[in-house]
């Protein structure tokens, strides 16, 4: 049986850019057909923005690589149109349990919170991921959107100009050059075009060797997050165990520092390591090994005058805590309607410095957060292992000391706090709420707020009335009237103790301003303030 | 918020010291390290306010005397 990742999805095709006698120009060209340059290619096609995708594969990612989906993620999916495929698909799990030594020390259980219409997160192999991406793509060109994929196009040179940026592609017929106005850079940890730039990515590098395994078996494990420190068939080290779809079970274990890593891949080292880990008895079929280290580092900008550095081009982080592919599907749910409105002359190119600045506000926090559980994980002295074993050996015991316990902080969305486009913000409403947040869903008549949102800025009045027709700083705005009376949830996350409140939400659904009344001119000002205009 | 306590409060400052030192009897150095941890965490759970633990640690780092940190 062929596997999804082992199909030809966009095969080599000449394209008559290549046989142009002046390098064709383009208004957007992302480089990389990963799960973020798909996410930035599909956002901006539906807002009309024609777009081009090279990439030097022409398939998804072989291997499960990010498995972890956050519910923001999934609310970005909703928007860009497969949200469903990946939720239909993905597993979801609530209860973890955390293992020492030989002794299971606890299980939790996640208890999500109620009133979203996306879980948590979900387990799915990043293939999927992709392929559900793709299968959108295909989707939009149907519609007639201006999208295109041009599989094994490597860019070689890259020359940034003021106002455009040259590309030299290679492709199997020979090289072409393309023009562009923007280039977005979603070409992974390695980014070649971070490369061709010359440009700096400074952070910290860990030493620790993992691997990865993902393994086909049929045994009955319960669909739950498993993390061992110090197990048995891992001295000294750490393992996971977690479940995907197709009984695909993926698992990683801590190495350590000084290893043989071409030796350690090979299927008679990696078997009898997972016989020790899951028993015997049980079968299972390899599908895939990999060896990874990582770094916790970031681009000091990312935005490059017309080049801008999207997902782990940007960033890296390490992989505790699933804040990878979830902070690169933010940064493109970030950066895309700002690029948008500058193509359409709507905001000022200065919006896109906005970008910047939040994007890298999200990535120093989840840059801090994945280096701190990796420092639980591998603790880098004695003492800092002293303390370890002491939380582990505590949480055992008591409540307490098990929120020390850190084998990942999952992803959430930044919060955008003092953020350049955020609007100072009203007394009495609730904080999750507050300017530069991400909106939080709630459950609206039969369905839900988040699917409720207008593509560009939507004013959300929440008992309070508001003209239907909506037209500010010479935008069409989208209107959502609702009421708090039946809905607790909607209170609660959108009044507190206020009885009333406006909100002003971005095309990426986050707040932008907020006021406990409608005043139309101060609406303006915030919009005209959350575009880069004033 | 109350300040840390830096004036006597201990009801019995020579009972306290004993009980610290026999719990450490017998242990080696790996595992009176660790009982070491493990009072620091219940403690400083039982603390809880993050100002007057930021004010305890610094306080630990400032009373070492001159030329023997680490020691």
């Amino acid at each position: 049986m062929n596997k999804i990742f082992e199909i030809p999805l966009y095969p080599y095709a000449r394209h008559p850019d290549q046989d142009a006698t002046h390098p064709v120009r383009h208004k957007v060209i992302i480089i990389g057909a990963g799960p973020v340059g798909l996410a930035a290619a599909i956002d901006l096609a539906q807002r009309d923005v024609p777009v081009v995708v090279l990439d030097d594969n022409d398939r998804v990612s072989f291997g499960s690589r990010a498995i972890c989906f956050a519910k923001r993620t999934l609310e970005i999916l909703d928007r860009l149109g497969c949200g469903e495929a990946a939720v239909e698909k993905g597993v979801t799990w609530n209860t973890g349990r955390v293992f020492f030594d030989e002794r299971e020390i606890y299980a939790f259980d996640l208890l999500p919170e109620d009133g979203h219409k996306r879980p948590a997160f979900i387990n799915l192999q990043q293939y999927y991921f992709e392929q559900f991406l793709f299968e959108r793509v295909q989707q939009l060109v149907d519609a007639g959107k201006p999208i295109e994929i041009r599989g094994r196009n490597r860019v070689e040179a890259i020359g940034a100009h003021p106002d455009h940026v040259r590309l030299e592609i290679e492709t199997p017929e020979g090289s072409y050059e393309l023009h562009s106005d923007w280039l977005i850079a979603c070409d992974g940890a390695g980014s070649p075009t971070r490369r061709m730039m010359g440009l700096d990515f400074v952070g910290r590098v860990f030493e620790d060797n993992f691997l990865i395994a993902d393994v086909v078996m049929k045994a009955d494990f319960p669909t739950e997050r498993w993390f061992w420190f110090d197990p048995p068939f891992n001295r000294g080290q750490s393992a996971l165990l977690h479940r995907q779809p197709d009984n695909v079970w993926r698992i990683d274990l801590q190495l350590g520092c000084d290893i043989d890593r071409e030796a350690e891949k090979r299927p008679e080292r990696v078997i009898p390591r997972l016989k020790e880990m899951l028993g015997e008895e049980v079968e299972f079929e390899l599908e895939w090994v990999s060896i990874y280290t990582f770094q916790c580092r970031r681009m000091e900008r990312f935005r490059h005058g017309r080049v801008i550095f999207a997902g782990d081009a940007a960033h890296q982080v390490s992989p505790f805590g699933a804040r990878g592919a979830n902070s690169g599907l933010q940064d493109v749910d970030n950066l895309c309607w700002k690029l948008a409105m500058v193509l359409e002359g709507q905001a000022p190119e200065r919006l896109l410095d906005s970008y910047d600045w939040e994007r890298v506000c999200g990535a120093d926090e989840n840059i801090l957060n994945s280096t701190r559980s990796t420092d639980f994980i591998t603790p880098k002295s004695d003492i800092s292992k002293v303390f370890r074993n002491a939380v582990l050996d505590l949480a055992a015991r008591h409540e307490f000391a098990r929120p020390l316990v850190n084998s990942g902080r999952l992803s959430v969305p930044c919060v955008y706090d003092e953020g350049p486009l955020n609007t100072e913000d009203a007394t009495g409403l609730p904080a999750r709420t507050r300017p530069g947040a991400p909106v939080v869903d709630a459950p609206l008549g039969e369905g839900w707020l988040l699917d409720a949102l207008g593509q560009g800025f939507t004013l959300l009045a929440v008992d309070v009335s508001i003209p239907e027709d909506l037209t500010l700083a010479g935008f069409a705005l989208t209107t959502l009237s609702v009421s708090a009376e039946d809905n607790p949830t909607l209170r609660a996350r959108y009044l507190g103790d206020a009885q009333k409140a406006i909100y002003l939400i971005r095309p990426d659904q986050h707040v932008a301003a907020r006021w406990t009344d409608y005043d139309a001119e101060a609406v303006t000002a915030a919009l005209t303030h959350a575009i880069a205009k004033a | 918020m109350s300040d840390l306590k830096l004036t006597r409060n201990l009801q019995d400052p020579d009972g306290f010291y004993a009980n610290l030192l026999a719990m450490h009897e017998g242990l080696s150095k790996a595992e009176s390290d660790a009982f070491n941890a493990r009072l620091i965490l219940i403690m400083a759970n039982h603390i809880g306010d993050e100002q007057l633990l930021a004010r305890a640690l610094h306080l630990a780092a400032e009373s070492a005397p001159e030329g023997r940190h680490g020691l």
